[in-house]
């Protein structure tokens, strides 16, 4: 929040560490009042990081910064269907770059995964989760992906920020497929057995 | 509505990271429209995306990239376009999941089924975007077995209404067979009332025995 506020009076937004909670804060005041500047903070965040993803994922440069300039807009559209309590906003961002890299990258369709972000908010069952548990879940997974050993982490990295197929990594890994399948699953367990504590 | 069966967490996994084709990825999403539980494994492995996001490397943006998009803000608001994302729609009451209606409509009575064996009917769906999938819907009559069959590749079956019963127990509305190309089964149609069903499937499907074989390009695809 402090460093949020900071953010707030810093032109260049140059300011190290802002926190899960500050990207909420400043996200909610895109949502709220179309703050231009809580949302040049979120840019400069989350921009250059969007970039790395898209060129990991095989966009030539000009193309990637495209791809910003289109994920940050339905960040800046869409903000007001960020839900807080479905998880962090790095979660949001990155389910926002991965339709995009479906749609322009791998020229397949994000529509059903469109199709489902009002759900969430239309759903009037308490699901019995909230912020903080949103928060703590962040923090578990993010604990449990540094505790993976390697050969896991690299597939889980392939997957979600090189946007390789399983029969890609399983190719470049010289591995049979059910070996890269059962280690995603293996991994998948893992990071479900920290939370299992949380509840 | 009760959920027995539920989705494989390689292809919560594959979702999650955006490995999924259009047939795939809209039953998966039909099922997480009707499944909580799913739904909440799903952001598990959606915060997985988000950490190595966070975590991870950065690339410098073009010197003018963030003087482009406050115009482009800018331009639309002054244009008078709705920079608001329209509300989204609520959750449906219908029998028919948000992530299907674009496919196959809003309603299972207004299915164009053609019959292609005997107690089967069949509906092929296109889709918007290439794939090498099959996409499909099929109703089959109360009583009615399926032959025994293996897959070539990956299926998913998400039933919308009636039920089946196969090696794996008891399939009704809203549970998902998620089978990978080393199940094989042979199900059979629960008495009452049909069972319609929504299906992917990755390569062609492949039956056992010569008349299951010549069944195939009748059920399967």
């Amino acid at each position: 929040m402090q460093a949020a506020s900071r953010a707030m009076y810093d032109p260049d937004c140059a300011v190290p560490g802002l926190t899960m909670d500050d990207h909420r804060t400043l996200l909610a005041r895109v949502a709220s009042r179309q703050d231009r500047e809580a949302f040049k903070c979120l840019f400069q965040h989350f921009g250059p990081r969007v970039k790395s993803v898209m060129v990991k994922a095989g966009a030539q440069p000009d193309l990637a910064e495209d791809l910003v300039q289109d994920v940050m807009m339905t960040v800046w559209r869409k903000a007001s269907l960020y839900a807080p309590d479905r998880g962090a906003v790095s979660t949001w961002v990155f389910t926002i770059a991965r339709n995009a890299r479906i749609d322009r990258l791998r020229r397949a369709s994000s529509q059903p995964y469109r199709d489902l972000e009002g759900l969430e908010l239309a759903s009037e069952e308490p699901d019995g989760e909230d912020e903080a548990f949103a928060s703590q879940r962040a923090e578990r997974v993010a604990e449990a992906l540094d505790e993976l050993p390697d050969e896991q982490r690299r597939i889980i990295e392939y997957a979600f920020i090189h946007d390789m197929a399983q029969s890609e990594i399983a190719a470049k890994l010289d591995l049979p497929l059910g070996t890269v399948k059962s280690r995603m699953r293996l991994a998948y367990m893992k990071l479900k057995g920290k939370l299992e504590v949380l509840k | 509505m009760t959920i027995l069966h539920h989705l494989d967490q390689n292809t919560l996994l594959r979702h999650a990271s955006g490995d999924l084709d259009e047939a795939f990825s809209a039953i998966v999403s039909a099922h997480l429209a009707m499944c909580e539980a799913c739904r909440r494994d799903l952001r598990i492995a959606e915060d997985v995306g988000g950490h190595l996001l966070e975590d991870g490397d950065t690339v410098p943006l073009a010197d003018d990239a963030l003087a482009r998009i406050m115009r482009c803000i800018d331009e639309r608001e002054g244009a008078g376009e709705p920079i608001r994302a329209a509300q989204a729609p609520r959750a449906e009451t219908q029998d028919v999941p948000a992530p299907l209606q674009r496919y196959i409509g809003s309603s299972l009575a207004d299915v164009p089924w053609k019959t292609v064996a005997p107690g089967v009917r069949r509906h092929k769906i296109a889709l918007t975007t290439p794939t090498r999938s099959a996409f499909y819907m099929l109703k089959i009559e109360p009583g009615k077995a399926v032959p025994e069959h293996g897959h070539g590749g990956a299926e998913i079956t998400l039933i919308l209404s009636g039920a089946y019963r196969d090696e794996l127990g008891r399939f009704g509305p809203g549970d998902v067979a998620d089978l990978d190309e080393h199940v094989e089964h042979q199900p059979k149609v629960d008495p009452g009332e049909p069972c319609i069903c929504i299906v992917a499937t990755e390569a062609p499907t492949r039956f056992k025995g010569l008349f299951s074989r010549l069944l195939q390009p009748l059920v399967g695809i």
